[in-house]
């Protein structure tokens, strides 16, 4: 094995369910406010995946009160608690970009048909 | 007791902590080293050890110079040796192993290595020049400019910066954080960036001596 795929490997999180960019998902995300802990949920569109091994990130886009809001997450940080898959999306490109630029009905993605 | 090694950049990766935050590492193949010769004031006039990367060569490849130097410590050729200067002369003979273990997290390190070559290079690349606009008629882009006045001195003063060969030089990093030592697998784990290629040859030293 490449020595720095070795180094990555114990880092890697193995709990957290497959998704791809046009997937529906919750991401539950641990926050410190002083020596309190809690657990806010951003739900949105995945709409881009980057990077491999232990750099990896997801960006989810939103809508919030009519204003587009996006996240990046490091894949791998142990500041996610849990994502949840709410909706799988149908889409035939790997960075969905264009979705910034399309508003209401426009900006919806097909649902996936279910894998037999 | 040898405040040193060598090494061997395997390359840059991030390491996740627990409350979010990423730091940035380099991984660095730090040893095994053996000592292949060691220096003493009486008769070298300073006091050092020559250490030896243990990635050996091919018997046949070493030439016959060296192969009589690798035979006198009893150590098998190695293709990358460096000294280190040493502070006493208790310890370290010839043929002794050196380890990653002689780092703790936490500490701080020199790294030596060579900067990566870019070749001739241009004023903007190797000496920050901002260069002329690119459109609307600009006749001036990536080009020096003046480099001095006429008659008087009727030459081009010492150390102008021009273009010419960069990189492929001795550069050193200091006081890198070490992050992480693993013993089982001789890495050496620095916060931060370390000159040269992956694969390329370091000199690790603990700083502040």
């Amino acid at each position: 094995m490449n020595t720095l795929d070795m180094v990555e490997k114990p880092q890697l999180r193995t709990d957290l369910p497959g998704f791809k960019p046009g997937d529906t998902v919750k991401v539950h995300v641990k926050i410190k406010e002083g020596d309190k802990e809690r657990i806010q949920v951003f739900e949105g569109v995945c709409i881009a995946q980057k990077h491999g091994g232990v750099r990896a990130t997801f960006t989810v886009r939103k809508m919030s009160f009519g204003h587009g809001v996006e996240r990046i997450f490091p894949l791998h940080s142990r500041t996610i608690d849990k994502i949840e898959v709410v909706r799988s999306g149908r889409v035939r490109r790997a960075k969905l970009y264009y979705i910034r630029e399309l508003r209401g009905k426009a900006a919806r993605i097909k649902e996936a048909k279910a894998a037999q | 007791m040898i405040n040193g090694l060598l090494g061997k950049k395997v390359g840059m990766t991030q390491i996740l902590r627990d409350d979010g935050t990423v730091i940035p590492v380099t991984v660095i193949q730090a040893g095994p080293c053996v000592v292949v010769q060691k220096k003493t004031k009486q008769r070298d006039g300073y006091d050092a050890v020559q250490l030896g990367f243990v990635e050996f060569v091919k018997p046949g490849r070493v030439n016959k110079p060296m192969g009589g130097h690798f035979k006198k410590a009893a150590a098998a050729p190695v293709k990358f040796v460096r000294e280190m200067r040493v502070n006493d002369d208790e310890g370290a003979n010839p043929g002794d192993k050196v380890m990653v273990d002689i780092f703790n997290p936490s500490e701080l390190v020199h790294v030596v290595g060579t900067s990566k070559g870019r070749g001739f290079a241009g004023l903007i690349k190797r000496h920050h020049f901002r260069g002329g606009r690119a459109t609307h008629g600009s006749m001036f882009h990536r080009a020096p400019g003046s480099i001095g006045s006429s008659a008087y001195p009727s030459r081009v003063l010492k150390g102008m910066r021009m273009a010419g060969h960069m990189g492929s030089q001795r550069v050193t990093v200091q006081n890198l954080r070490v992050e992480r030592v693993d013993q089982d697998n001789n890495l050496l784990y620095l916060e931060g960036a370390v000159p040269g290629p992956n694969g390329g040859y370091l000199v690790v030293e603990k700083s502040g001596r």
